[in-house]
């Protein structure tokens, strides 16, 4: 695939800010042989909605059963999500010249560019209809920028999953 | 002293071993994750062919959730994981 200067750019910036997001490994400090075999400490969700909204519960009505869940898999998804971006990153390529991505850096492309909108998402509020909210903005309204990020990935994801599928 | 043989009672046998299987991967609809996407998702990671992928995606988009695998416990968590590591919104509970 061949990417326009400016989705390079958007690209760039919102992959580097998701690693920035997504914060180091957790910390060989607390608890050595824990961070050895990928246990985590948490067992709550983050805090931070984008952050929760990554790394869901993963028992539909049990928050013990979850937060055990939790500190098995977290560390290993938080690993798996900054691979993805740092690949997608890492192959962005030049701006109009055309890139031939392997099966497995379109995959990474795939889960980096959903990570990305499901952060924005959540900063945004997106909602099923959000276009009609996005008419309704003024031309000045802040969020108006963001929506537009939303839009180029939503465009460059749905292009990716059909040139795969 | 004898040591005639302890008679003991036969230890009862359930014919039917109950497997710990009655658990279910659900997932739920969500405003971000493109349709296709979701299919896409599920064709690939549990190897549905496209025509079943796409009734479950349609059933996640349309009833707001489906159950999108059954079996052990943890079997489901390995699924539960894979979802959460492609985005999708996923949860896993008994079978009701």
């Amino acid at each position: 695939m061949s990417l326009d200067d400016v989705d390079g750019r958007i690209l760039t910036h919102i992959l580097g800010e998701m690693l920035e997001l997504l914060g180091p490994p957790e910390s060989v400090e607390q608890d050595p042989l824990a961070a050895a075999v990928g246990i985590g400490t948490a067992t709550k969700p983050p805090e931070d909605s984008a952050l929760a909204r990554l790394f869901p519960d993963g028992y539909t009505d049990d928050p013990e059963a979850s937060a055990d869940f939790r500190r098995y898999t977290e560390p290993g998804l938080r690993d798996g999500k900054r691979e993805a971006a740092r690949i997608a990153l890492a192959t962005l390529g030049e701006p109009g010249v055309k890139r031939v991505l392997t099966a497995d850096e379109a995959e990474a492309w795939l889960r980096a560019i959903n990570d990305t909108r499901l952060v924005l998402g959540e900063r945004l509020g997106i909602t099923e209809d959000w276009d009609e909210v996005v008419e309704s903005l003024t031309d000045d309204d802040p969020r108006l920028p963001l929506f537009f990020v939303y839009d180029r990935l939503t465009y460059l994801q749905e292009t990716l999953v059909q040139s795969l599928w | 002293m004898s040591v005639a043989p302890v008679e003991l009672d036969e230890p009862v046998v359930e014919d039917v071993v109950i497997p710990d299987k009655p658990w279910v991967t659900i997932v739920w609809n969500d405003p971000v994750n493109l349709m296709s996407y979701v299919a896409f998702v599920l064709q690939k990671h549990f190897h549905y062919s496209r025509e079943k992928a796409t009734k479950l995606m349609l059933d996640v988009h349309e009833k707001g959730k489906a159950v999108v695998s059954s079996g052990t416990r943890e079997e489901m968590e390995r699924d539960v994981e894979a979802m959460h590591g492609y985005g999708l919104w996923a949860t896993m509970q008994h079978d009701e």
